[in-house]
């Protein structure tokens, strides 16, 4: 008790002393020129101009650690979290938030920032996950392909499992890959408890394919992807499209590749400070300007995913061919805590066995 | 030489392995067996218990048998055709046939991918036998152009057929060259990780993609922890089998320049035999290879050099971005640095092991970390190095250090038995003219064993150049190398990423080639496994 | 002066020297003599330093060498095979000794050229081993253990690895060289020439044990025991039937004689340069004689000879 107290006393103090200290402006603030360390994974992306802003405004250089995939970076926080080796966090996303909390690697970190993003995608009550982007895993189409076979697109989940889809769909294996589990979310949610395993032995018995990452499924199976794929059919993300469009040399005027809206999962990002760290007050002032509409808007073209605040204008080539999923599948960080290895030995037994 | 003399060398190898190997790993394990101060071997209970796991031992077990012996058997008559034989380009092929070797899996996996293999059982089979080729036709092979010919033709004069002198004469010398390079490949293939993964799909594990799956994402390092001994134990074990297959005593080969032995192929029979080997090494090695190179150069708008050019341009705006020049210079600089520490370190247990009599101990010794997951390694690291002096985590070196790791084997199986060739009399002679130990060392086994040492670091650094795992999972500041960027551009969509990502491995692969070379160059007649 | 007493070595369960006594003199020459296999290498080794002794003790001017390492003895040794250093110049192996002794690069440079000088090699200085011929080589390889000017040089098989003509040559020269230099030596051969050409006093060795110790000449003319006696190439004759006992009879000391005491019948006849040596199978003794015949026209195999001998080169065997 005494010791919260204490803490609690101490931190109220460096924050009070963060914020008269800190300029609100952007006055180049020459006082203490420090160096905080931003731990994440290697998809991570944000301009060098935006993050110099960062730097000329307020004096604190950040050094950007990158460290495999996400949930690689997520457990080398955790695994240090008692002699951390960042400041902040950023990568941890919603199926393993919970797992982020309990382990509490995260500060309490209400920046003013927050308040601009919405509601629904706030799902750490306590403030010490602040979501910072988000996008939708989904089944994208190669159009190409569905136009010379003569074949409808598939229109939901329920489709795929159809006979006329036979042998056309390629999944990421959800131990290994996190689109992969977004995606398996994404059933469990639709059909409930009782009735996801039903489906995916549908799926198999429909010759679903199943691979263990998201490059050998997009470069490898499907059709559109880089591969000699014969699966027009893939598990990625809503913004697969755009991105499709934008690292096309040329661009094209549509995008080859389409998304299939009612198979979509929301993936929401959290960024926060870590716990343990002894720059605070910069940390915090990190958050908070990945909140910031400049930061916010650099997030599309340099992650291809959705800023969190809905406020920020999207680049052409997003609002063009970014597709948005009106009702992408949620469930609960918790109950995907609680159960994410169960359904994960389920889903396998049903299909891979 | 004084035992002091000979501890002091043994104890910088062994200081070496134990802060930066033992242990991180034995920290790492102890997080797993020992919460909460207790020793709780009910993981290990587990994870024996478990059919699952019992089964991914088991495919671990004899995936990689299976692909031990098919590079055996793709790569003894490789070794004999390329290297007994004369021909045009023969220094040549014998160089690039080590490229695969040092690639990383993520690149040659993309190559496989990219040309519509599907992942099987099948596939895994074929990239091992592609990566580890070369370890058979090297290892075999430079023992084997080294054979004292008259042996087989004493055999044939007596009366032996061509096999039965093969059987009885040839073969029986080989062993210890088979056997070691078996024990390289089967230990390479049973700690594979990017082709399983990659290539074989998702029911096939083996206790290497396991025990990532349970380190890096599960995060349950109890589970990671009981299957990282039971690896563990496993590699000791086959460490221990073929120190038995290999001999204690090094049998003293009669041994000539490989001058003597190399001749133009003579009969049809031996041509057939020739060109076959040829055409095998250019289809099975070449053509994942020349997948890419082909990918690289192909754009819309026909051959070019424009996914290099998006090397420089794609994502440069991104924090995370530097340019091609930059991820080259760190990649030559970390391979340098890590060249450096695994020749210092593995020259030094070099010249002990030839020393002592615990040679198989401390070779074993050295060889394990090829045994031990990279993720293990990349974690135990960042919770035992946390203190000072050795609050090394988020330091570049440990970027190096985690690839002389892996490097040091190799420098110490290129440097012992050319050590070992050194006449115990030459030292004599020293001593008798008046050089107390040190000195004998310094002037007789240091200048002749500094070509082999210069051999060795080449392929340190080629080895460390294409080094993967154990760097894309140390929290590193952004000093991206080749591989790093390479594995960055290839978690996006988009031809372009893919097309400079094709580039990249280019790059990459021309590099890893040219230190090969360069390698080779300073060979010239030697006896040298590798 | 260096001397050896009770000298014992064992491999394992296998004794390599038993027991063997010897001493070099200041400016002395002793050769060791014996077959393949008697231990001669192991001899020169255990003196060196460079195998361990079971019994015995190995003294220099006096003082007990044990326990001092085979760079602090102040001996020589010249191996068999030469070992000369594969990565240093000629000029760089034979500086190696005085190098090591302390001597700075210039002045090491020039003693080695004064040796190189010494066994006619003067111009080789920058010549690589590999290029040497044997002979070659050999002198490289003795001007470097003289280099260092050790109290005792130790050699083994000095000329084993030349060509007869040559041998013959260096024996001469070697002997010339040693005396000028008054350097001791001590040497192993098997070769009879090699020993009696060069040596001041000869030990023969026998399966690790010294068979016989004198000069050259006491050596030759009185062979103490059996195997002396053969190995110097002398008859041995068991004597039943032939009337004389357990002797030993030097083949040039049998005579063809008509009215000579033993008969016997000629089974081989060998050209040896300049002289026959016929094989001869004794009637009543059962027994075969070299005899050394000076003859153009000796007997031919088949022919029945009598032989007379000269009591001058009988022996009588323990």
């Amino acid at each position: 008790m005494r010791t919260r107290r204490l803490t609690t006393v101490v931190a109220t103090m460096a924050i009070a002393l963060g914020v008269t200290t800190a300029p609100a402006g952007a006055q180049g603030d020459k006082a203490d020129d420090v160096t905080i360390r931003l731990v994440t994974h290697d998809s991570f992306a944000v301009s060098k101009s935006v993050l110099r802003h960062f730097t000329s405004e307020t004096g604190i250089t950040v050094e950007v650690l990158a460290a495999g995939d996400a949930g690689a970076a997520l457990n080398q926080v955790i695994l240090t979290k008692d002699d951390p080796i960042g400041d902040v966090f950023f990568g941890v996303d919603n199926t393993f938030l919970s797992r982020a909390l309990d382990e509490g690697i995260f500060l309490r970190s209400a920046v003013p920032n927050g308040s601009h993003v919405p509601r629904s995608l706030r799902l750490d009550p306590s403030e010490r996950a602040l979501p910072i982007d988000h996008g939708a895993v989904c089944v994208n189409y190669d159009k190409a392909w569905f136009r010379r076979h003569g074949l409808a697109v598939p229109r939901t989940l329920e489709d795929l499992a159809k006979p006329k889809y036979r042998d056309l769909l390629v999944v990421e294996n959800p131990a290994t890959s996190s689109p992969g589990l977004a995606f398996v979310l994404a059933t469990v949610d639709r059909f409930g408890d009782d009735g996801w395993r039903g489906y995916w032995s549908r799926l198999r018995d429909n010759g679903t394919e199943v691979v263990n990452g998201w490059e050998e499924a997009y470069n490898g199976s499907f059709s559109a992807g880089e591969g000699n794929g014969d699966r027009p059919l893939v598990v990625s993300y809503a913004s697969s499209p755009a991105a499709a469009v934008y690292f096309s040399e040329p661009r094209p005027k549509h995008s080859p590749i389409g998304t299939v809206l009612d198979t979509c999962f929301d993936q929401i990002e959290f960024a926060g400070v870590v716990k343990g760290t002894e720059h605070e007050a910069e940390a915090r002032k990190l958050v908070n300007f990945m909140l910031s509409e400049e930061f916010q808007q650099d997030i599309p073209l340099q992650m291809f995913v959705f800023p969190a605040r809905s406020d920020v204008e999207l680049p052409a080539v997003f609002q063009q061919f970014a597709d948005v999923p009106e009702h992408p599948a949620k469930l609960p960080p918790g109950e995907i805590d609680q159960h994410r290895e169960q359904w994960i030995d389920e889903w396998t037994d049903t299909v891979l066995r | 030489m004084s035992r002091w003399a000979r501890g002091s060398m043994l104890a910088v190898p062994l200081l070496f392995l134990g802060v930066f190997f033992v242990y991180p790993v034995l920290t790492i394990l102890g997080r797993g067996l020992w919460p909460g101060g207790d020793l709780d071997l009910s993981p290990l209970r587990e994870v024996v218990g478990d059919p699952s796991m019992r089964d991914i031992a088991w495919f671990t077990v004899w995936q990689a048998a299976l692909s031990t012996l098919l590079t055996l058997a793709i790569g003894i008559p490789a070794a004999y055709a390329l290297t007994q034989f004369r021909f045009r380009g023969a220094a040549l092929v014998r160089a690039l046939v080590v490229v695969p070797f040092v690639l990383p899996t993520l690149v040659v996996g993309s190559a496989f991918l990219a040309v519509g293999v599907e992942p099987s059982l099948g596939a895994i089979l074929v990239a091992h036998v592609f990566f580890n080729y070369a370890v058979v036709v090297r290892t075999v092979g430079g023992i084997w152009a080294h054979l004292d010919r008259r042996q087989e033709d004493a055999a044939r004069l007596l009366g032996a057929s061509r096999l039965r002198t093969f059987a009885s004469v040839t073969l029986p010398a080989l062993r210890p060259a088979i056997a070691a390079a078996g024990a390289i490949v089967f230990l390479f293939t049973f700690a594979s990780f990017g082709v399983v993964l990659v290539l074989g799909g998702p029911t096939r594990s083996t206790l290497e993609t396991e025990i990532y799956r349970q380190t890096a994402q599960l995060l349950d390092l109890r589970t990671a922890a009981a299957l990282s001994i039971i690896q563990l134990v496993a590699v000791l074990g086959l460490l221990m089998v073929t120190e038995r297959l290999q001999g204690r005593r090094h049998v003293a080969l009669r041994l000539q320049a490989s001058r003597d032995t190399v001749r133009a192929p003579r009969s049809p029979g031996e041509r057939v035999f020739l060109w076959a080997n040829l055409a095998i090494a250019a289809l099975l090695l070449g053509g994942p290879i020349a997948v890419l190179v082909a990918r690289a150069f192909e754009t819309p708008h026909g051959v070019g050099l424009e996914h290099f050019r998006a090397l420089g341009t794609l994502h440069a705006t991104s924090v995370l971005f530097v340019p091609p020049e930059q991820a080259i210079w760190n990649s030559l600089s970390y391979a340098a640095a890590a060249a450096a520490l695994a020749l210092a370190v593995g020259g030094l247990a070099a010249f002990a092991i030839v020393r002592t009599r615990r040679a198989g101990a401390i070779d074993a010794a050295l060889t394990l970390p090829l045994g031990v997951s990279a993720v293990t390694i990349g974690f135990g690291f960042l919770i035992a190095l946390d203190d000072p002096p050795l609050d090394l985590r988020t330091e570049w070196i440990l970027v190096p250090i985690a690839q002389a790791l892996v490097a040091i084997p190799f420098v110490v199986r290129l440097t012992t038995p050319v050590l070992r060739s050194i006449d115990p009399r030459l030292r004599e002679a020293a001593a008798m003219l008046g050089a107390p130990p040190r000195r004998v060392w310094r002037e007789v086994d240091l200048p002749i064993a500094a070509r082999a040492l210069a051999i060795a670091g080449g392929f340190a650094f080629a080895i460390a150049l294409g080094e993967f795992g154990a760097t894309v999972f140390l929290a590193r500041p952004d000093r991206p190398t080749l591989p790093v960027v390479i594995y960055r551009l290839l978690g996006q969509p988009g031809p372009s990423n893919f097309g400079a990502a094709m580039a990249a491995s280019t790059i990459l692969l021309v590099l890893a080639g040219l230190s090969v070379l360069a390698v080779d160059r300073a060979r010239v007649a030697d006896v040298g496994t590798f | 002066m260096l001397s050896v007493e009770q000298l014992t070595v064992r491999f394992g369960d296998q004794v390599a020297l038993d027991d063997v006594a010897l001493s070099v003199d200041d400016g002395e020459i002793v050769c060791v003599l014996g077959p393949s296999g008697s231990g001669k290498s192991t001899l020169l080794r255990a003196i060196a330093g460079l195998e361990p002794l079971a019994a015995g003790r190995v003294l220099r001017d006096g003082a007990d060498l044990a326990g001092i390492p085979p760079q602090r003895r102040g001996l020589g040794l010249m191996f068999q095979e030469h070992t000369l250093f594969p990565h240093r110049d000629v000029v760089g192996n034979v500086a190696f000794g005085p190098r090591m002794h302390g001597a700075g690069r210039a002045a090491a440079d020039e003693q080695a050229r004064a040796m190189l000088a010494l066994v006619g090699l003067a111009d080789y200085e920058h010549r690589g081993v590999a290029e040497l011929s044997g002979g070659e080589q050999q002198r490289v390889a003795l001007a470097r253990a003289l280099a260092p000017a050790p109290a005792v040089l130790m050699l083994d098989e000095p000329l084993g690895a030349l060509d007869r003509g040559l041998r013959e040559r260096l024996v001469d020269d070697l002997g010339a060289l040693f005396r000028e230099l008054g350097q001791s030596v001590l040497f192993v051969t098997h070769d009879h020439d090699e020993a009696f050409g060069l040596a001041d006093r000869v030990a023969i060795l026998r399966a690790g044990r010294v068979e016989q110790v004198g000069p050259p000449a006491e050596l030759w003319r009185r062979p103490e025991t059996e195997f002396v006696a053969a190995f110097l190439g002398w008859n041995v004759v068991m004597g039943s039937g032939t009337g004389l006992g357990r002797v030993a009879i030097r083949p040039d000391a049998l005579l063809l004689d008509g009215d000579g005491a033993l008969a016997g019948v000629v089974r081989t006849r060998t050209f040896r340069r300049d002289h026959w040596r016929l094989r001869v199978a004794l009637e009543a003794a059962g027994e075969t004689v070299d005899v050394v015949v000076r003859d153009p026209e000796p007997p031919a195999p088949g022919d029945r000879v009598r032989l007379a001998v000269d009591p001058a080169g009988v022996v009588r065997l323990p």
